[in-house]
């Protein structure tokens, strides 16, 4: 198995890890950028190259960090080592420090029909439309919480898709504070006003969510309850999720210490773990703002250049005070904690169904017990899902966190000797 | 480079254009389902980037293929899982 060493390996090369990457790269260190989708840019910037992302992308590139797809990290075999899978092929990379730029994913809520064909995420849907799936003239229902719907419906229906609803779980007059609260923050602010203009005419729901999804062999029609009154809505694809959560499996199989959800971290960025840093999501749902200023940090301070770093505080200081606020007004409404019925599969990968796993008092017990969470996602979507319908808290992840096919590793085994 | 990428998605050829994922061309050929789960049920894509492995496929006999992650290449062949 091939062995490559770097000062500063960076996993994941969304905003957060582009950043990071770079800012080490030009401070001198031999870098090496590592991800797991095909193209760099990570969830927001998937696929296209955007004004934004663009500079961004150049930025990386003429740094001369070395740069890693379709890479995705498997275990640590021992301190300052990783191993990784990359494209099919193991590989150990050696590093002398870790910066964690794993970002988020979406949080799925349960409830009956959710696995229906053609019920997705919302980024989901929006990851498979900039992936090529054509959505003229498709009926569509944009469903679940947050700013992220917004984008997803406005972005879908720029593509040609007939938005039919957007159906967000938080109520209206908390909503309406959270927008007023952006009036601090034009750029913000500006950004909300295009995406209503490009949403005009779409009919946005308040506290109302999805309470099923039928169809026969894929989604046909979603029922939602809109104040406890029942809408039903013929479409061809339910874009639905609550909100993010944050990669969380690699900084736990390392030992970071997790606060309230999230990787713990000093001013620098620094976790409790010696050598490695945190940035972007797993350190708070701060989106592009927060990524890019806590990547920069992380990067410069991993390469030694703390009092450069120190220029990026406000601005990361900013994007996790517009996090708390953005966590206020989206919280999960409590009612939403009976959408998943005792019959409704929970864990997708085992097919376990919810009661079934409250019969146990804590994660591990229904895991022995049910599977749940012990499939190929090895808990990523059940694990938020049940922490927040039923309390049960996943505590620790086992390598590897990404499920390999054995003969690769055995193959590379073998080649090594 | 080509514009256009050729595959069979169930022995039937599906063109698609270059950079598409594997997972929207199985989609673009008319496939929701892309797999059974343990209980029987059909199931397609969620995530979309490569977490919930939902939408894995067999690709050229290589089985759990998450066809999200993937791009299409010239004369793949594509078989769900169903």
């Amino acid at each position: 198995m091939s062995e490559i060493a770097y000062d500063v390996l960076v996993v994941g090369a969304g905003p957060a890890g582009i950043a990071a990457g770079a800012a080490a790269a030009e401070s001198g260190a031999r870098v090496c950028v590592l991800d797991d989708n095909p193209a760099p840019g990570g969830q927001i910037w998937r696929g296209a190259v955007t004004k934004d992302a663009a500079p961004w992308i150049e930025r990386l590139r003429l740094s001369g960090a070395h740069r890693m797809q379709q890479t995705c990290v498997i275990d640590r075999p021992r301190d300052g080592r990783l191993l990784v899978d990359s494209n099919g092929r193991p590989a150990v990379i050696a590093y002398n420090k870790l910066i964690l730029a794993t970002g988020a994913r979406e949080r799925f809520l349960p409830f009956p029909g959710w696995t229906l064909p053609n019920v997705m995420g919302a980024g989901g849907l929006q990851a498979m439309v900039k992936g090529g799936l054509p959505v003229e003239d498709k009926r569509v229902v944009v469903a679940g919480s947050g700013p992220l719907l917004l984008a997803v419906a406005a972005y879908l229906r720029q593509r040609g898709a007939q938005v039919l609803m957007i159906a967000e779980q938080a109520s209206w007059a908390n909503v309406r504070r959270f927008a007023l609260s952006l009036i601090h923050q034009p750029a913000k602010l500006l950004d909300a006003a295009r995406l209503k203009l490009a949403l005009l005419g779409v009919t946005h729901h308040y506290h109302c969510h999805p309470r099923a999804a039928e169809g026969d062999g894929k989604l046909e029609r979603v029922l939602l309850d809109a104040r406890g009154k029942e809408i039903r809505v013929e479409c061809d694809y339910l874009a639905c999720g609550f909100g993010l959560v944050p990669n969380l499996e690699l900084p736990w199989l390392l030992g970071c210490e997790i606060r309230r959800g999230f990787v713990a971290v000093n001013e620098w960025q620094e976790t409790s773990v010696r050598d490695v840093w945190c940035a972007g999501e797993p350190v708070g749902i701060g989106g592009l703002a927060l990524a890019l200023a806590s990547g920069e940090i992380a990067g410069l301070a991993a390469a030694g250049r703390r009092q450069r770093a120190r220029q990026f505080f406000s601005a990361r200081d900013k994007a996790l005070r517009f996090q708390v606020a953005m966590e206020e007004a989206f919280a999960l409404r409590n009612e939403l904690k009976t959408i998943a019925t005792p019959e409704t599969i929970v864990c997708r990968c085992e097919d376990v169904t919810l009661d079934r796993i409250t019969r146990h008092a804590s994660w591990r017990a229904a895991k022995l017990a049910t599977r749940c969470g012990m499939g190929p996602c090895q808990g990523r979507v059940c694990g938020p899902a049940l922490e927040f319908l039923t309390g049960l808290q996943m505590d620790s992840v086992r390598a590897p966190i990404f499920p390999v096919p054995l003969g690769a590793f055995l193959t590379g085994e073998a080649e090594q000797s | 480079m080509a514009d256009t990428v050729r595959l069979t998605v169930n022995g039937k050829a599906v063109a698609v254009p270059a950079g598409t994922t594997i997972a929207a061309a199985v989609l673009r050929s008319g496939v929701a389902a892309f797999r059974r789960s343990v209980r029987g049920q059909p199931r397609g894509p969620l995530c979309g980037m490569g977490i919930c492995f939902e939408c894995r496929l067999t690709v050229n006999g290589e089985a759990h293929v998450r066809s999200c992650q993937g791009l299409v290449a010239e004369g793949i062949e594509v078989r769900t899982d169903v």
